[in-house]
C-alpha cells in the first residue's frame, strides 16, 4: 500500500508540491490570524518554515528528498519567472513613470554599494586576492552575479561557493525583515517598492518580502529588481574589476 | 478564453528571455541580462495596446492573473528548495556581508524614495 502511494508521488512530483504547498499556506495564515493575531503575516510565516524544511535537503533544500523532489520544479527558475512576468499585468504604467529616475538611480547605488562593501569585508577577512575580493563583492549583489563573475574571472570554487552563500543570505534577511521594516521606511507606495527592488537586487529576497509585506507592491519591486543581477552581470566582472585592479596594484 | 492569455504571457517571457539573452551575447556574457525585466514590459504594452484597442477579454486577463496568483505558492516552494545548509557553512563572511548590504539597503531607501517623488503622494 505503502508503495503504491510513493510510486504515485514519485510519477505526479509537481502535482504533489502543489499539494504541499497549499496545506503550508494554509497552516501558516491559520497560524497568523489565530495564533500570531495578524502581527506577523501568513506569507512570512510560510516562508521561514519553508527555510527551515530546507534544512532536511542538502544543495536543492527540501527538494533533495525523493518524495518533495517536485519543489524543485515548481520553485525552479521557469516557473518563478513565469509567474513573476504575469505579476506586471497588475502595474500601472503612470506609476511606474513616476518612479523611473528612482529607479534607475537606486538600481547603480544598489549595485555599487553592495558590491564595494562586499569587496572591503571580504578584504579584511583576509582575501587579498583580487579575484577572491571581487568574486564576494558580486556575491553580496546576488547569488548569480557571484558565480557569473567568479566563473567569468576564473575564482576558486571555495570563493564562489562563498560568494553564493553571501547572496543566499542576503535573500533569506531581505525576506524576513522586510515585513519588519516596511513601515519604518516607508515602504508602503509604489514608488518605494521600485526605489526598495532597485537597492536590494536580489529578485527572490525582494518579491518574497514584498509578498509578506504587501502582494500590490510586488510587480514595481519585482520589476526593477530583475534588472539589478543583469546590471550586476554586466559591471562586475567588468567596470568594478578594473577599479579593483587599481588598489591592488 | 483563459488560454489566449496564458499564450500571451508565454509569448512575451519567451520574446523577454530572447532579449535578455541578446543583449547578454552583445556584452559577452553567458547569460540572460534582465530578460525577466523585459518580459514584463512587453506584457505591460501588450496589456496597453489591448486596452486602447478595446481587444482586452475578461477572460483573456484572468489566464495571466492566475499565474500572478501563483507567484507566492512558487516563492515559498522556491525557498523550500534552497541550499540554506550551504549559506550556513558558508562562514561568518557569507552571513555579516549578506547581513550588512541588507540592512545598509534598508537605510538608502527613504533616502532614494526623495527622488523624483512628486507632493501628491503615490499611495494605493
Amino acid at each position: 500500500m505503502i508503495e503504491i502511494v510513493q510510486n504515485i508521488i514519485f510519477k505526479n512530483g509537481l502535482i504533489f508540491a502543489f499539494l504541499c504547498v497549499g496545506v503550508l499556506m494554509l497552516l501558516a495564515f491559520w497560524t497568523s490570524k489565530y495564533i500570531l493575531k495578524n502581527h506577523i503575516p501568513g506569507v512570512a510565516i510560510a516562508i521561514i518554515v519553508a527555510l527551515i524544511l530546507a534544512f532536511f535537503g542538502d544543495k536543492k533544500g527540501l527538494g533533495d528528498v525523493k518524495i518533495f523532489s517536485g519543489l524543485s520544479l515548481l520553485g525552479g527558475s521557469m516557473f518563478r519567472d513565469f509567474a513573476v512576468v504575469a505579476t506586471a499585468m497588475n502595474a500601472d504604467l503612470i506609476k511606474i513613470k513616476a518612479a523611473g529616475v528612482a529607479g534607475f538611480i537606486s538600481l547603480i547605488v544598489g549595485v555599487s554599494f553592495s558590491f564595494f562593501i562586499g569587496a572591503i569585508i571580504a578584504f579584511f577577512f583576509g582575501y587579498n586576492d583580487i579575484l577572491s575580493v571581487t568574486t564576494i563583492g558580486a556575491g553580496a549583489c546576488t547569488y548569480i552575479v557571484g558565480p557569473i563573475t567568479g566563473y567569468a574571472l576564473g575564482a576558486s570554487s571555495e570563493v564562489i561557493a562563498i560568494s553564493i552563500a553571501t547572496g543566499v543570505i542576503k535573500t533569506i534577511c531581505i525576506t524576513i525583515m522586510t515585513p519588519l521594516l516596511a513601515k519604518k521606511i516607508g515602504l508602503n507606495n509604489s514608488h518605494s517598492a521600485m526605489v526598495f527592488g532597485g537597492l536590494m537586487g536580489t529578485t527572490s529576497g525582494v518579491a518574497a518580502g514584498l509578498a509578506a509585506t504587501d502582494v500590490k507592491l510586488v510587480p514595481y519591486g519585482a520589476m526593477v529588481a530583475t534588472f539589478y543581477t543583469g546590471l550586476g552581470c554586466l559591471l562586475c566582472p567588468t567596470l568594478f574589476y578594473i577599479i579593483m585592479n587599481y588598489f591592488f596594484v | 478564453m483563459k488560454i489566449y492569455g496564458v499564450a500571451l504571457l508565454a509569448g512575451c517571457f519567451l520574446l523577454g528571455k530572447l532579449t535578455g539573452y541578446l543583449l547578454g551575447t552583445l556584452i559577452n556574457i553567458d547569460g540572460d541580462m534582465g530578460g525577466v525585466g523585459f518580459a514584463m514590459i512587453y506584457l505591460i504594452a501588450a496589456n496597453v495596446f489591448m486596452e486602447k484597442n478595446k481587444l482586452q477579454r475578461k477572460q483573456t486577463k484572468n489566464g495571466v492573473l492566475f499565474w500572478g496568483a501563483m507567484y507566492i505558492p512558487i516563492v515559498i516552494a522556491m525557498a523550500a528548495t534552497q541550499n540554506v545548509k550551504a549559506a550556513w557553512n558558508g562562514g561568518w563572511i557569507a552571513v555579516l556581508v549578506g547581513v550588512l548590504v541588507s540592512i545598509l539597503g534598508y537605510l538608502l531607501v527613504p533616502l532614494i524614495s526623495q527622488i523624483g517623488k512628486k507632493t501628491d503622494k503615490l499611495e494605493f
